[in-house]
C-alpha cells in the first residue's frame, strides 16, 4: 500500500468496475477496493450463506432450498437491454470473453388485473388481449409512425415535431386509449411514471426503438441475462481491469478519505495505513452515505427510497405461460400509484438457484410509510411465496461533480430496470475525471503476452 | 476423423512463483528473465495433441494478480476443468501457500477438477527447499497429479500439460458447464456475433 496510484476506486459494485477497467485499459495505475470479502457492493449476486448473512445474520441457512454454491441471487433486480449501451460496453472491452448470456424468457404488463405479454412487433400487437380491434388499428399507425421516422424526412413527420410537442400530444394524435398509453409508455418506454407525457415526445421515441430493437434481436425479450448473476459483470469488468495491472484488494476496511486543508483528496486510509493516489472514485457507502455528517463534509444525499423483495418460489410466476424468467411491470396508474412496481424472476436455467426454484425480485420506489405494503400487488402475482426478503435501500446523488476536490462519487442503483442509467452515470463520471468524454476504444481481442 | 476437445484451465499459486513464466513457455516456448507481474496476458490457448491424433485445446486463465490479496473473482474457478497449481521449489512457503490454494478449489471448483501441483524453477535446484518426497507424498494423498518444471529451460513443461490432457475425461464431451465459453460449445446469446448483424435486424422490426 506504500505505492501511489493515478486512482483509487473504492466498491466494486459495476459501475465501479466498469470505470476501473477503462480506466486500467486507458494507462492509469488503479488499487481497486472494497470492504466485502466479495465482490460486487450492491449489484453483487449472492450465495445463501452470503445472502443470510446480510439479511438474517441470527438465522443459519435452510437445507431445504438446495445447495449454496448453486445460488447467484442478485440484490439488485435489473437485465441487460440487447441493443442498449451496456451491450456495447461489453462487446467493445471484450469482456464477454468471460460471461455467458442468456435471454430473459419473457416481458408482461399488468392491466385489469391480469398480465398479458407486451406486444412488441405488429403481429403481437394484433393477437395481444391489451387492446380491442379498433384500439389495434390505432397503434399498428402509431408505431408505424415511430418506425418510419426519419429526421431528415418531414414527410414522415406527419405534422409532429419530436422536439417541442409533448408525449401526450403524439398519443392525442394517434387517438390511444389510456390503457395502451400505460403500457408503451411504462412496458415499452420503460418510464416509472408518468411525467414523462409533459415532456417532448424525442426521449420516448428513442427509448420505444431501444425496446423494439432490443426484442427484435434475440426474439423472445428485449433483456438479456449473465448466466451465474449480475454479479459476473462487475467480476468480469474487474479482471479486465487485472489484466491491465489494476490491483485488487477486498476485505479492506476504509476508514478515512484523507483531504488536505483545502479539501482536496490526498489519499485512503485503511487502519494505520494510508495510500495515496490523484484521485478517488467510489459508491456512496465510501463517503458518509446513511451516517450523520459529524462534522465532516456531506458529500451524498438520498433522492429517494426503493423497496426490494427478493422472493423464493418453487414454481413459475403463474400467467407467464411457465417461463424460466420474466419481466412483469405493473404501471401505476392501474394500482393507484405514482411509480411502478417491477418484477424481475430468474431461475436454475440462468445457474442463480437450485433447480425448480424461481427467485423474483419485487421492487418500486417508495412513497409512503409502509414501503413493504406498497408491494403487495406485485407479491399477490407470484403465487404462493417459499421465503422472501425484505430490505429499503436509500438512493443516494453526490452533492458535488469532484471536479474541484479529485473526489468522484457513483449514484446508487435506481429502480429502473436495466442498466441503462449506470452506463449513463459511468459515461458521467468518466468525462468529470478526465475533463472528455468516453470514447470506446475496440480492445484488440488477440492481446496475448 | 480425430476428436477436439477444449478445457478451461486456471493457474493459481503464490505470486513470483512463475505461472506466467510456465505458460509463456508452454504456448509460445518463450522466456523472459526480467518478466513483470502479469500485464495484459490472460487469456491464451494452446493445443496439445495426443498419441490418437485427439486433440486438446486448453484455454488457459492466468490470475492477472488478482490472487496477490486474495481477491480472485468466483468467476475464474467456475467452470474450470482443470487446474495447475503453482510452486517453487526454492521457497518452501510457496507449497503452503500452494496447499491453501487446492484447498479453495476443492471447496469452490466443480468436484470433478483435474488439479496437476506443480514445483517450478528446476533449474534452481541448487537451492531447493522442497523435496520431490514431500511434494510428491501430499499430491499422493490429495489425489493430485504432480510434476516439476522449469520455465528458464523448458524441462517438464509439456509433460504436465500432456498428462492433464491425458487425464481430462475424453470420453465424453465438456458439458454445458465445461468452460468452453469461447469455443463453440457456447450455448447462449452471442453478443459479439448479433452487435454487427442486429443493427440490420432492428430495420426489419415491422411493429
Amino acid at each position: 500500500m506504500d505505492e501511489e496510484y493515478d486512482v483509487v476506486v473504492l466498491g466494486t459494485g459495476l459501475t465501479e468496475c466498469i470505470l476501473s477497467g477503462l480506466l486500467s485499459v486507458e494507462g492509469k495505475k488503479v488499487l481497486h477496493m472494497d470492504r466485502n470479502d466479495y465482490y460486487g457492493g450492491d449489484s453483487a449476486s449472492l450465495n445463501l450463506t452470503q445472502l443470510y448473512r446480510k439479511f438474517r445474520p441470527d438465522q443459519a441457512v435452510p437445507q431445504d432450498l438446495g445447495r449454496d454454491r448453486d445460488y447467484a441471487v442478485d440484490l439488485i433486480p435489473k437485465f441487460i437491454i440487447a441493443s442498449g449501451e451496456l451491450t456495447r460496453i461489453l462487446v467493445h472491452t471484450d469482456v464477454t470473453r468471460y460471461l455467458e448470456f442468456k435471454q430473459i424468457a419473457g416481458s408482461f404488463v399488468y392491466r385489469d388485473g391480469k398480465i398479458s405479454k407486451v406486444p412488441s412487433t405488429e403481429m403481437e400487437a394484433v393477437k395481444s388481449p391489451l387492446m380491442g380491434l379498433f384500439e389495434k388499428r390505432r397503434a399498428k399507425k402509431f408505431f408505424e409512425f415511430l418506425q418510419g421516422w426519419k429526421d431528415e424526412d418531414p414527410a414522415t413527420h406527419q405534422g409532429i415535431d419530436l422536439d417541442k410537442d409533448t408525449m401526450a400530444t403524439v398519443y392525442e394524435k394517434f387517438g390511444l386509449e389510456p390503457g395502451t398509453q400505460d403500457f408503451i409508455g411504462h412496458a415499452m418506454a420503460l418510464y416509472l411514471d408518468d411525467d414523462y407525457k409533459k415532456k417532448p415526445a424525442r426521449p420516448t421515441y428513442e427509448r420505444i426503438i431501444l425496446y423494439t430493437s432490443s426484442m427484435a434481436r434475440y426474439g423472445k425479450s428485449p433483456y438479456i441475462y449473465p448466466l451465474y448473476g449480475l454479479g459476473e459483470l462487475p467480476q468480469a469488468f474487474a479482471r479486465l481491469s487485472a489484466i491491465y495491472g489494476g490491483t485488487y484488494m477486498l476485505d479492506k476496511p476504509i476508514d478515512e478519505i484523507v483531504t488536505d486543508a483545502d479539501g482536496k483528496f490526498v489519499g485512503v486510509r485503511s487502519g494505520n495505513e494510508t495510500v495515496k493516489a490523484k484521485q478517488v472514485v467510489g459508491d456512496p457507502s465510501y463517503f458518509g452515505a446513511g451516517k450523520s455528517a459529524d462534522g465532516g463534509k456531506v458529500r451524498v444525499i438520498e433522492e429517494g427510497k426503493v423497496v426490494r423483495a427478493i422472493c423464493f418460489l418453487k414454481h413459475p410466476i403463474p400467467g407467464t405461460d411457465d417461463s424460466d424468467s420474466a419481466q412483469i411491470i405493473i404501471p401505476q396508474n392501474q394500482v393507484g400509484r405514482r411509480n411502478d412496481i417491477y418484477i424481475a424472476c430468474v431461475s436454475s436455467t440462468h445457474n442463480v438457484c437450485a433447480k425448480d426454484v424461481y427467485v423474483a425480485i419485487v421492487s418500486t420506489i417508495v412513497e409512503t410509510d409502509k414501503p413493504e405494503q406498497e408491494l403487495a400487488p406485485g407479491l399477490q402475482l407470484l403465487g404462493p411465496i417459499h421465503d422472501k426478503f425484505v430490505s429499503v435501500s436509500s438512493i443516494y446523488t453526490p452533492t458535488s461533480s469532484g471536479e474541484s476536490d479529485n473526489i468522484f462519487i457513483t449514484r446508487s442503483y435506481d429502480a429502473t430496470s436495466h442498466f441503462e442509467t449506470v452506463v449513463e452515470d459511468v459515461q458521467n463520471v468518466w468525462k468529470r475525471m478526465n475533463g472528455k468524454d468516453l470514447v470506446l476504444k475496440k480492445r484488440d481481442v488477440n492481446v496475448e503476452a | 476423423m480425430s476428436k477436439q476437445f477444449q478445457f478451461k484451465l486456471v493457474l493459481l499459486g503464490e505470486s513470483a512463483v512463475g505461472k506466467s513464466s510456465l505458460v509463456l513457455r508452454f504456448v509460445k516456448d518463450q522466456f523472459d528473465d526480467y518478466r513483470e507481474s502479469t500485464i495484459g496476458a490472460a487469456f491464451l490457448t494452446q493445443t496439445v495433441t495426443l498419441e490418437d491424433q485427439t486433440t486438446v485445446k486448453f484455454e488457459i486463465w492466468d490470475t492477472a494478480g488478482q490472487e496477490r490479496y486474495k481477491s480472485l473473482a468466483p468467476m475464474y474457478y467456475r467452470n474450470a476443468n482443470c487446474a495447475v497449481v503453482v510452486y517453487d521449489i526454492t521457497q518452501s512457503t510457496s507449497l503452503e501457500k500452494a496447499k491453501s490454494w487446492i484447498r479453495e478449489l476443492q471447496r469452490q471448483a466443480d468436484p470433478n477438477i483435474v488439479i496437476a501441483l506443480c514445483g517450478n524453477k528446476l533449474d534452481l535446484a541448487a537451492r531447493r527447499q522442497v523435496s520431490e518426497e514431500e511434494a510428491k507424498k501430499y499430491a499422493e494423498e490429495e489425489g493430485l497429479m504432480w510434476g516439476e518444471t522449469s520455465a528458464k529451460t523448458g524441462e517438464g513443461v509439456s509433460d504436465i500439460f500432456t498428462s492433464i490432457a491425458k487425464k481430462l475425461p475424453l470420453t465424453a464431451p465438456p458439458s454445458a458447464r465445461g468452460g468452453a465459453r469461447a469455443g463453440p460449445a457456447r450455448t447462449g446469446v452471442d453478443l459479439n456475433k448479433q452487435a454487427v448483424a442486429g443493427q440490420g435486424q432492428g430495420e426489419q422490426c415491422n411493429c
